[in-house]
């Protein structure tokens, strides 16, 4: 590892070697604790938007690591109800902390925290731009399923132009020999921006609108939820819906590789049944469980601990 | 030979001292001038559009007296004028000639276009990261999206 990571703000800003090393690192987390690497550091968790399982993952990993956590708080009772500017938050935020985990809904906001703060940040997701921590923790559960990134397969279902978890994998996996295809309804089709930056990678890429003729090949199914209120169409929205369930009959009827796994980044409605949960393909939750030691690797990280 | 001394006459010694904006797209000749504000200017200035080019097909040219511009005038030219030369003239003579070109990151000049960056929600300087100079694509270092075209709005 060349350059030493101090925030984290974008999946971007890492090449492949850059990404195997947090990977590497998180598997040795999840390995050997280590209840008392940052012990004496605290967390301030700044979630201006509401969240609870990156709020909760974030505020685990820290404690597992022997450090403290300060809650900034509702967003609706802070200062920010008062008028007060966010670099001003985020100044006075760095008085009380060492490193920061924030969430915000204006795009940007983690990079202006991590200029202003002179502290560590981590991205806890800034609008629709970037979550690096969810790549990073979906790169890390690609990689134990399956025993590495390269030379799979991966199929991301549903609303790719929204979802910036879809974008931010699909940038990070274009560091690796992987072909990526793309499923979704004509209106939800991932924005030209990200094709085009595979397109300049040389990544094999392809889109798909029927699920049911790229399922049998796909080593990996990533899944994400349909958001009803993108339709104006409340009857596409019925179509859409249901043309789009994963469920145990469609894995049987199409004929999926053993090897398939299927990941969501949860919260799930409609697109994922349950009856899919028992079975070897499901590792949703497991993903959810990897949040923990990747995230003790960043935090260990950028306090400098790794 | 005549032909030539006349362009020579007209694309450059027409002003003894000062700054020619040449190659400009014919069509963001009145932009550039905006950019240079020459309607506060009290010195000469020539502004012509529509003369033929080689290069451009039709090109306009902006000739202002006793003036040098600022690097930051020199990037707005850049993103709305990518093929654009300038000329420092001394003394009616060319002295400098240099096309407009765009550095690796620029600040403040631009405004961007997402409505959820941060840059546009609270009092902090844009800055952008020059990922292609002709035709001109920025990403904002806040937001990380891309602008091109018509979305770059200058501030």
């Amino acid at each position: 590892m060349g350059r030493p990571i101090t925030s984290v703000i974008s999946i971007r800003g890492f090449d492949r070697k850059g990404i195997l090393y947090v990977l590497e690192q998180s598997g040795k987390m999840e390995q050997r604790p280590h209840p008392r690497l940052l012990q004496g550091h605290v967390l301030g968790l700044m979630f201006v938007e509401v969240s609870t399982r990156t709020r909760l993952s974030f505020a685990s990993a820290m404690m597992r690591l022997g450090g403290q956590v300060l809650d900034f708080g509702d967003p609706e009772r802070s200062s920010f109800k008062k008028g007060e500017g966010l670099s001003d938050t985020i100044r006075v935020m760095a008085g009380y902390c060492d490193v920061i985990a924030i969430r915000h809904p204006w795009e940007g906001a983690a990079r202006l925290a991590a200029e202003v703060s002179g502290l560590p940040v981590i991205n806890a997701g800034d609008g629709a731009n970037q979550h690096p921590t969810q790549t990073f923790l979906d790169l890390y559960t690609i990689q134990k399923t399956h025993g590495g990134i390269d030379g799979l397969t991966v199929g991301f279902l549903g609303d790719l132009r929204y979802s910036r978890t879809v974008q931010s994998l699909a940038g990070a996996m274009s560091h690796f020999d992987c072909r990526q295809c793309f499923i979704s309804p004509e209106s939800l089709r991932a924005p030209q921006h990200v094709l085009e930056e595979l397109e300049e990678r040389g990544v094999q890429h392809e889109q798909f609108s029927d699920l049911g003729e790229v399922l049998p090949q796909l080593d990996i199914l990533y899944c994400t939820r349909i958001q009803e209120e993108r339709f104006a169409d409340r009857l596409e929205y019925e179509q859409v819906k249901s043309s789009y369930r994963v469920d145990r009959a469609l894995l049987e009827h199409c004929g999926v590789k053993e090897t398939l796994r299927i990941m969501h980044p949860l919260p799930r409605v409609d697109e994922l049944s349950e009856d899919l949960d028992a079975t070897p393909y499901a590792v949703y939750f497991q993903q959810a469980r990897n949040g923990i030691p990747v995230r003790q690797a960043l935090l260990a990280m950028v306090l400098g601990k790794l | 030979m005549a032909q030539q001394a006349d362009r020579r006459e007209l694309n450059v010694s027409a002003i003894r001292n000062g700054t020619v904006i040449d190659h400009i797209h014919s069509e963001a000749t009145f932009k550039v001038a905006d950019i240079l504000q020459v309607q506060g200017e009290q010195d000469m200035v020539l502004v012509a559009m529509n003369l033929a080019s080689s290069r451009l097909g039709k090109k306009g040219i902006i000739k202002i007296e006793n003036r040098e511009l600022t690097p930051d005038e020199v990037n707005k030219i850049a993103l709305i004028a990518p093929e654009a030369t300038l000329n420092i003239i001394s003394n009616f003579q060319v002295v400098d000639k240099a096309r407009v070109e765009l550095p690796e990151s620029i600040e403040r000049i631009v405004k961007c276009f997402n409505p959820r960056c941060i840059t546009n929600n609270q009092p902090i300087v844009t800055k952008f990261e020059v990922i292609e100079s002709s035709p001109p694509a920025l990403r904002c270092l806040y937001c990380e999206r891309v602008m091109r075209g018509e979305d770059i709005i200058l501030k």
